[in-house]
């Protein structure tokens, strides 16, 4: 046997970008499964319900690497025990998920099931990339010039508390290097960098959301999360093309009121419905609060339909006083398991104004397209975008 | 400089490792170690090469393990190529005894390429090999589109696993047309020779009785291979994918059936070596502790590094030290602990290393069990050593992969292709199946169908480009 030849080497890895590059098309893929799934994930728990943290995390199902394999779950798999292991003991146990976990796919243990991490931003981002805004009124006076200061410059000279660090030691490096010299780094005053601001001209913008819902006894835990996941979503979307966003809640059943979120969400009351007491106060807390020569205002309105039809005329009047200082007006109907006689929908279709949308959400699933139906641009519209 | 030092401290131990290691008689190819920074050994890890070609999922994994890394929850410990000479790498910033370890272990793996059986037949040029294919694989994304090259890998991945690896292969060609050779007759002079002849008559007669011919002959293993040669719808590019594809997984494939002898070798070998270095009392904890981690036991699922580890030292105990019952009926002397490793390593991959030498005592001792699944729970269902044994020895079988063969390729006489799933006893994964189905339409370009068993009734999905369908078949 001849000694092997042993050679340790250390080369530059710093261009070697093959691992990066993939992961990149990788995470493309992943966008572009979740715009697939968008219908899906707008209405995702995790995402609504999430508590401020700025990524969430959304399960994809295209993303597998699909090949012919056995069925975990029938399975028999070893494992080792620390000696005492008997006959009957519980390895692990899963977590008990609701229904729509079906499928199979990726409740076991260690098999790839794809959740990809993504900021609410991006995902708001990819969602609302196809939604415009209708009506965009011009107010009478909605632009309030403010300046505002924002650093985007590096210069020699400025302030010693602004001096930008990063850049200095960068610039004390690379007048060394070009000396030849190594070793101690001594900053000279002309590596100083300092970051420098601009004044910027912003304009600000206000609008309100007037969110109505139904709280009667027909709307249960089911519809109050259809209406949640469309409000999160409108606000988020509104929140792009306005400075300030802010929302009312106005909750009832016979008669309104304005109701914290949490209880917006959350408290259920019972009795008849009456939806003409929720257009009123929307009015009164229009004309108290909200100019409509100061604000944007898009109000919506959910509930199951089951309105008293004596209040049905009542209600369109109400909604044509309410058209006359919104930019939109939207009524969404939920459709429960059960079958409910409508009334209000059908009064509504008397309706004819391009800022009334009407729209009718049957499952999570139907969230999405509820927003893009609310929010999608007429062709007449769509014209005007681009002039 | 303190990289260079590194360096020199490096090579001085990797000289004292060697000499350790040949003196042991391991026996390795010239060695190759490269020191890189971590994401550079991910890359690696994620492509198993680091020429290979570009592809997402190669990125997906180098993602997890990078996440993983930054979040200190895992550690490659070693990453070498099987090839000559043996290129192998150690993480820059690791302490110099994870080094150690490192290089000792992969002298055990190098070792264990270079004389185990299953090795033989691989190519051990892979890395220029993948190079120049992965070069090749561009050129094909600037001629046909990324797009286009990207998603008929992904359907060649789809069934990449089903290959016939080489041993398998020459076994089966020296049962057909060899056995009618002249001269073959003259070796007939055990009383088992009418053996020979059975695979011979029984292929006459199915000719006979059938009396068509079917397409292919015999149901075809090489999947990659039946529809590389006989699509009629793909480009010599697309060819070519394939079968590069199909040479890098029959390259790999030795290395997936001796995971666990392979794995059980390297840190057999790195304990003895290490325990003849002398440490200094810090480096001795920190070795121990690494040792302890990678021989962690999971409540899930089997540890390759301890499970070979175990074994190797069993079967080294019982030759140097047989009990009266193995010498009398074996005949063995003792003392041929060291020999015998050394023969088990050059002959067996894990199917045959676990079902030879996977004692009950070992089972037990181990504490072994198998577990399934019942309602949400996964619950100790086996303790009896033989019944865990087979199940580990099936589990291991092709690699764990279903065994699918090429039934008929001009089914309904249309040039549809028939795959048929050889069932025992596991089914499988039937949303993963009918997901699959399409991976392999893109590449036959006809309707596909596969036939397997679902709840004891023989079942055909099939795809036909547009949709898919299942029926039960009676």
């Amino acid at each position: 046997m001849k000694e092997p030849n042993l050679v340790i080497t250390r080369e530059d890895w710093s261009l070697h970008r093959k691992g990066e590059i993939d992961r990149q098309r990788h995470r493309e893929k992943v966008r572009e499964a979740i715009k697939k799934n968008l219908a899906d994930i707008v209405s995702e728990e995790s995402i609504i319900m999430h508590d401020g943290r700025k990524t969430v995390r959304v399960p994809i199902r295209s993303l597998h690497e699909y090949h012919f394999r056995f069925d975990h779950n029938r399975q028999k798999h070893a494992g080792q025990g620390d000696g005492s292991s008997k006959q009957g003991d519980i390895v692990f146990s899963e977590p008990r998920f609701g229904q729509g976990q079906g499928q199979g796919a990726g409740s076991e243990p260690g098999v790839d099931y794809y959740e990809a991490d993504i900021t609410v931003d991006e995902l708001a981002e990819m969602i609302f990339e196809d939604l415009g805004l209708p009506n965009l009124e011009r107010k009478k006076k909605p632009e309030l010039a403010s300046d505002a200061l924002e650093f985007r410059d590096i210069r020699k000279k400025g302030i010693s508390s602004n001096i930008d660090r990063q850049r200095t030691i960068m610039e004390a490096i690379k007048r060394n290097m070009l000396k030849g010299a190594g070793g101690t780094l001594a900053i000279m005053p002309e590596d100083l960098r300092f970051k420098t601001w601009e004044v910027t001209y912003k304009y600000e913008s206000n609008a309100v959301v007037i969110a109505m819902m139904d709280t009667s006894g027909s709307m249960g835990p089911f519809e109050k999360y259809i209406a949640r996941s469309f409000f999160f979503w409108m606000v988020r979307f509104l929140r792009t093309r306005y400075n300030n966003v802010q929302i009312v809640f106005l909750a009832h059943h016979t008669e309104a009121k304005e109701t914290t979120e949490e209880e917006f969400f959350t408290k259920g009351a019972s009795g008849g419905t009456r939806c003409s007491s929720v257009y009123k106060l929307a009015l009164e807390v229009i004309e108290k609060r909200y100019d409509p020569g100061d604000y944007n205002i898009y109000a919506f309105h959910f509930s199951d339909g089951d309105n008293l039809s004596s209040d049905n005329k009542y209600c369109i009047r109400l909604i044509n006083e309410l058209l006359a200082v919104c930019n939109m007006v939207g009524y969404g109907e939920i459709e429960g398991p059960y079958y409910y006689t409508s009334t209000l929908r059908n009064a509504f279709k008397k309706i004819q104004n391009d800022k009334f949308t009407c729209v009718t959400v049957k499952d999570k699933g139907g969230v999405y397209p509820a927003l893009k139906k609310f929010f999608s641009l007429s062709p007449a519209q769509m014209g005007k975008k681009f002039e | 400089m303190k990289v260079h030092e590194e360096k020199k401290q490096l090579e001085k131990a990797l000289l004292l490792i060697s000499a350790k290691a040949r003196k042991f008689n391991l026996d390795f190819y010239d060695m190759f170690f490269e020191i890189c920074p971590a994401d550079i050994i991910y890359t690696f890890g994620a492509y198993s090469m680091p020429t290979r070609y570009s592809h997402w999922t190669f990125g997906k994994a180098y993602h997890k393990m990078k996440t993983q890394y930054d979040y200190n929850l895992g550690r490659i410990y070693e990453m070498v190529i099987n090839s000559d000479p043996c290129y192998a790498f150690l993480l820059e910033g690791n302490t110099l005894i994870q080094n150690k370890l490192v290089m000792a272990h992969v002298l055990a793996h190098c070792d264990f390429f270079k004389n185990n059986v299953h090795f033989q037949k691989t190519s051990r040029q892979m890395v220029e090999s993948m190079a120049v294919a992965a070069e090749r694989f561009r050129d094909y994304e600037f001629k046909y589109g990324q797009a286009g090259v990207e998603s008929f890998i992904d359907a060649a991945m789809a069934i990449q696993v089903h290959v016939e690896p080489e041993g398998l292969k020459r076994k089966r060609k020296a049962a057909g047309p060899g056995s009618g050779k002249p001269g073959y007759k003259k070796r007939s002079t055990t009383p088992y020779d009418d053996l020979w002849s059975i695979g011979k008559n029984v292929e006459a007669a199915t000719e006979d009785c059938v009396g068509k011919r079917t397409f292919p002959r015999k149901p075809e293993r090489d999947l990659m291979l039946f529809i590389a040669q006989y699509s009629k719808e793909l480009e010599e590019w697309q060819r070519d994918i394939m079968s590069v594809i199909r040479q890098e997984m029959l390259y790999f494939w030795p290395q997936m059936e001796t995971k666990i002898m392979n794995e059980g070798w390297a840190s057999y070998w790195h304990l003895r070596i290490m325990r003849e270095m002398e440490l200094a009392e810090a480096e001795a904890v920190e070795f121990a502790k690494m040792h302890s981690e990678i021989i962690q036991t999971s409540r899930t699922r089997l540890n390759p590094y301890t499970l070979g580890l175990k074994i190797f030292e069993d079967i080294e105990k019982r030759w140097d030290q047989p009990t009266r019952e193995e010498r009398e009926k074996y005949g063995r002397p003792g003392g041929q602990g060291r020999e015998k490793i050394f023969a088990v390593r050059a002959t067996e991959n894990d199917v045959s290393f676990l079902r030879n030498y996977l004692t009950k005592d070992l089972v037990e001792d181990m504490d072994l069990y198998l577990y399934k699944k019942t309602g949400y729970d996964w619950k100790i269902t086996e303790k009896e050593w033989e019944r865990i044994r087979d199940a580990i020895v099936n589990s291991l079988t092709n690699c764990g992969y279903p065994c699918i063969v090429v039934q008929d390729g001009d089914y309904n006489k249309r040039g549809e292709l028939y795959l048929k799933h050889e069932y025992e006893d596991i089914e499988l994964d039937v949303v993963y199946l009918e997901k699959t189905l399409p991976h392999v339409h893109t590449l036959w370009g006809r309707p596909v169908h596969l036939e397997t068993v679902l709840d004891n009734k023989p079942v055909l999905f099939s795809y036909d480009g547009g949709k898919g369908a299942r029926k039960i078949l009676i």
